[in-house]
């Protein structure tokens, strides 16, 4: 049992507008942190810039909020410095992906144990409104008055395509849900990946609509958990099942299609292939994918580089740089 | 024969090996320069490489050269112009003949001047000698194939033994200088440890170009000798470039100060070679970081000082452009951070193996918004030591980033180097939070004395706290966009750094005490500022130098000093930041300015020529 409460956790009153999403993350991150127990002075929360980089501002630990796109960079510095703190990095989709991508992906491909979340809005709120790399094609916003003529990153692809180990996806307002995935991602050694979808009441409002309540989540989603069947529906009458190299949504009892025949998740499997489909899918024709999608061990980055010296500490003859500077070849003056 | 040479001594003198970038060149001028250290010599050396690393052979643009000074007495510079050039090649006569004094001799492999070498290097007759002018001596040698005869029962393949003529020439410039070649074979086999095959056929080779030169097939006038005069300190010695200095004194900082080095780093020339240093030293617990680009150098350099390192980034100007938002990060944040800076010359890729001077400004003000940043510069690849170890002295002492300035020149120049003992170093005592400050803490209270905000370092039980880019309430640390607050935030900031100038050293006057002028310099130049000056002083002209290393704060007796002098020359290898800099803290002064913005070194004589000019205007 944690000896901590929520109360321990929160700082100040939150800024955001009213009905952001970002309300209902920061009620589930101090929740989660509350129920995994660890020390608020033992925690950094290190942000970037955008409405929820000002995260850290309302957390009882310490906290970092830095500059534009650089969180993963500089938490990742923070890590190896002192891996005993747990880092939580907060990003936006403008933040992580786009002026971010960079950092976003290496960060990822190092494994450095860092716990990144991405808030995901698809828009750019904080400078009121302007399309960001995860909307959609043609999507109107300020700077895109006639609709956007690129296509949008889809966040657990470039996870996967950068060796990501963990992603997982929940609703900001699922609150059962997302303390669920962050207490995995906590859990999780190695980088974290969990995207979260919210809405921007502002400048994107409905973005998430068929998933949002939680209605649309019993139509629309699944949630998906490691040894468990991937069925889904408002009453659990459907399923997923491999096609070819592909997924089909399947309706049990119908066309002698049993319980037994629905694919059952394993979120350990080192092959990315099965994750980034169940990553990839959405609606109409099927549902999104919440929970823990992929959930794979690996050696960390931050392991990794203290390991190493500790290694060469036995290795070699000199610890201290007295010692270095005799490992020179010198001559002496008498 | 030898014996009928005249044996002239000298009190100084300049060698310059000169070849194709993948002729060995730098080896061979760090086995002379080491050598001739070891014997009590003094020495200073120069690598003029070119960017290419491996331009097509034999052409003008892959020339790399490698002049030393070799000196009875002491040396502060690489020198000027040489008395003894190899050229291995006639690229490197056409490019470097120039380098040579008039009274001095070429020493060139004639295997290498064939029609097809001509035409390479663009020569227009067969006879490179007259179409050049070269009026000094020139001493032909069958360099490369002596080198093959020599190893021609070796078992190595041509390519292998063709690789060794570098030796060759090593060793007939050993003998020409009356160097012992137990000390060259001694390092060509720590060099070689892994290859002792290789390690042999290079010191063989080197004994055949030493004979050769004994056996009067070097028909040379006459040899050398320096002996060694001046009183050195007593103590261990080594040869140390300013890369491998300023990595030192990171090292030897974070010793003293009880902290973990972290280096956030991205390879660019000429930086990457303190990436290098440290990356070999784990076993000191040090830690390095090749990080996806310049941003993310200096970005988990500041994460690394947020969570308590003694955090640094090198890089060169344009790394510097990419890492100022992240150095403006530190700036406001009040976190420690030492971002080096190896200048070469500009602007955007500019002439990367090349030096300059010309990001000073760059360093004082290239970032948004008011943001005062200590700046240091080095003057020599020894002082790379001293200034790394302050630079981190003052950003963890006084919560601040800072900047180290060198140059191209020094971080591959070297220096003969008295190892230091770091016990008679200063403490480096970072100013953490201690547990009765709780009461009331807030990360922007200040010591009085200095303006430092003390340090709560995240894992510290009973300050957690939150920082960022947004400025904050001097009083809470709140976010705070109140004019008064700012107004007096960027005041702080600012008497902050100002207030370092109670804890550096006062600036200093080398030279003639009643000079009529005063020679002003900073960073990289020393060497040369000051043997002008000595220079001038012997021919009878008062004049005096203060070199600076400490620019921002200057020293507290700048302008005394400055106040002083009739006449004042500021030189330095840009357009004249420097002197700017000056004329916006001394209002009215007067500055004579000398600026040369080559990519090459000074030339003392030219400095004496100016210097004289402005001392008798």
């Amino acid at each position: 049992m944690s000896e901590y409460t929520v109360q321990d956790y929160k700082f100040g009153q939150p800024r955001w507008c009213p009905g952001c999403g970002d309300h209902s993350f920061l009620g589930a991150l101090h929740k989660a942190m509350s129920e995994i127990g660890i020390a608020p002075h033992n925690i950094a929360v290190i942000s970037g810039i955008g409405c929820s980089s000002r995260l850290p501002y309302y957390m009882n630990t310490y906290g970092f909020h830095t500059i534009h796109g650089r969180a993963a960079a500089i938490a990742t510095g923070a890590k190896i410095a002192n891996p005993d703190l747990t880092i939580w990095q907060i990003s936006g989709d403008g933040d992580g992906l786009a002026i971010g991508g960079n950092h976003f992906i290496h960060a990822v491909r190092r494994n450095i144990d860092l716990n990144m979340i991405l808030l995901n809005n698809r828009i750019y709120g904080l400078t009121k409104g302007q399309y960001s790399p995860t909307s959609a094609r043609g999507f109107v916003s300020k700077s895109s008055p006639y609709g956007t003529v690129e296509d949008p990153f889809r966040p657990a692809e470039l996870c996967f395509g950068a060796r990501g180990r963990f992603f997982a996806r929940c609703v900001a307002t699922d609150m059962a849900a997302a303390v669920g995935c962050l207490k995995a991602a906590a859990q999780h050694k190695g980088a974290s990946v969990v995207e979260v979808l919210q809405n921007c009441v502002i400048f994107n409002n409905g973005t998430y609509d068929s998933i949002y309540t939680k209605e649309g989540r019993s139509k629309n989603a699944i949630y998906l958990e490691h040894g468990k069947p991937m069925i889904f529906g408002e009453n659990r009458e459907y399923g997923l099942m491999q096609e070819g190299f592909g997924l089909k949504v399947v309706k049990i009892g119908e066309n002698g299609v049993s319980e037994q025949d629905i694919l059952v998740h394993d979120a350990h499997c080192k092959d990315t292939t099965l994750h980034l489909k169940l990553a990839l899918m959405e609606g109409p024709d099927f549902p999104v994918a919440l929970g823990v999608i992929r959930d794979v061990e690996d050696v960390t980055y931050n392991d990794a580089v203290h390991a190493q010296v500790e290694e060469v500490k036995e290795q070699k003859k000199y610890h201290s740089f007295a010692e270095l500077l005799e490992t020179n070849e010198t001559w002496e003056i008498k | 024969m030898a014996n009928d040479k005249k044996t002239q001594e000298l009190d100084q003198v300049i060698v310059r090996f000169s070849g194709d970038s993948g002729d060995g060149m730098q080896l061979a001028g760090n086995i002379f320069s080491t050598i001739s250290a070891t014997v009590g010599n003094d020495i200073c050396t120069f690598p003029d490489y070119p960017a290419d690393i491996r331009a097509p052979q034999g052409v003008l643009t892959g020339v790399s050269g490698f002049q030393v000074h070799i000196g009875a007495d002491k040396v502060l510079t690489p020198g000027d112009k040489c008395d003894i050039l190899v050229a291995m090649n006639p690229a490197a006569l056409k490019t470097q003949h120039k380098y040579c004094k008039p009274t001095g001799a070429i020493i060139i492999d004639t295997d290498s001047f064939t029609e097809k070498d001509l035409q390479k290097a663009e020569f227009k007759t067969d006879n490179p000698i007259e179409e050049l002018g070269i009026t000094c001596e020139v001493v032909p040698c069958p360099i490369t194939s002596m080198c093959q005869e020599t190893l021609k029962e070796s078992g190595l393949d041509n390519k292998s033994i063709v690789r060794c003529k570098n030796m060759l020439a090593l060793g007939l410039v050993c003998w020409l200088f009356d160097r012992d070649l137990s000390l060259a074979e001694n390092m060509l086999r720590a060099k070689f440890a892994k290859k002792p095959e290789i390690a042999e056929a290079n010191i063989k080779v080197l004994h055949a170009g030493y004979n050769m030169g004994h056996n009067t097939h070097a028909s040379i006038s006459h040899t050398y000798s320096i002996e060694s005069k001046g009183e050195k300190a007593k103590g261990k010695y080594m040869d140390i470039n300013g890369n491998k200095a300023t990595a030192y004194g990171l090292i030897a900082a974070a010793e003293k100060a009880g902290m973990r080095l972290f280096l956030g780093s991205y390879p660019i020339t000429p930086a990457t070679d303190i990436l290098h240093e440290l990356a070999k030293h784990k076993s000191l617990g040090v830690v390095t970081m090749q990080a996806e680009d310049e941003i993310a150098g200096c970005a988990s350099a500041v994460g690394a000082a947020y969570a308590g390192a003694l955090a640094c980034t090198s890089t060169s100007g344009p790394g510097i452009c990419l890492k100022s938002e992240a150095i403006n990060l530190a700036v406001i944040t009040e976190l420690p951070l030492v971002i080096i800076d190896v200048q070469r010359g500009g602007p955007s890729t500019g002439l990367p193996t090349k030096s300059e001077q010309t990001d000073l400004l760059q360093a004082l003000y290239g970032r948004n918004g008011e943001s005062p940043i200590p700046v240091i510069a080095a003057s020599s690849p020894t002082n790379c030591f001293d200034a790394a170890f302050n630079a981190c002295k003052i950003a963890v002492e006084h919560m601040t980033p800072v900047i180290l300035l060198t140059d191209a020149f020094i971080a591959n120049g070297s220096a003969a180097w008295k190892l230091p003992d770091i016990a008679e170093y200063p403490a480096i005592v970072p100013p953490y939070v201690t547990p009765d400050m709780r009461e009331g803490w807030s990360p922007y209270k200040r010591n009085p004395e200095n303006d430092v905000r003390y340090w709560a370092v995240p894992g510290t039980e009973g300050f957690a706290h939150r920082i960022g880019g947004l400025e904050k309430s001097a009083a809470t640390g709140a976010i705070s966009n109140d004019p008064d607050n700012h107004h007096n935030m960027v005041e702080k900031r600012a008497e902050k750094v100002a207030k370092i100038a109670n804890y550096i050293p006062k600036l200093q006057v080398e030279g003639d005490s009643n000079a009529d002028l005063l020679i002003v310099g900073f960073g990289g130049t020393y060497g040369h500022l000051c043997e002008a000056m000595q220079a001038m002083n012997k021919e009878g002209k008062r004049v005096a130098l203060a070199h600076f290393n400490y620019i921002n704060p200057l020293p507290s007796n700048t302008a005394e000093i400055l106040g002083r002098y009739k006449k004042i020359v500021v030189a330095e290898q840009n357009t004249g930041q420097f002197a700017a800099y000056l004329r916006t803290k001394f209002e009215g002064i007067k500055l004579h300015q000398y600026n040369e913005v080559k990519g090459q070194p000074f030339a003392v004589a030219n400095l004496v020529e100016a210097f004289t000019k402005i001392l008798e205007d």
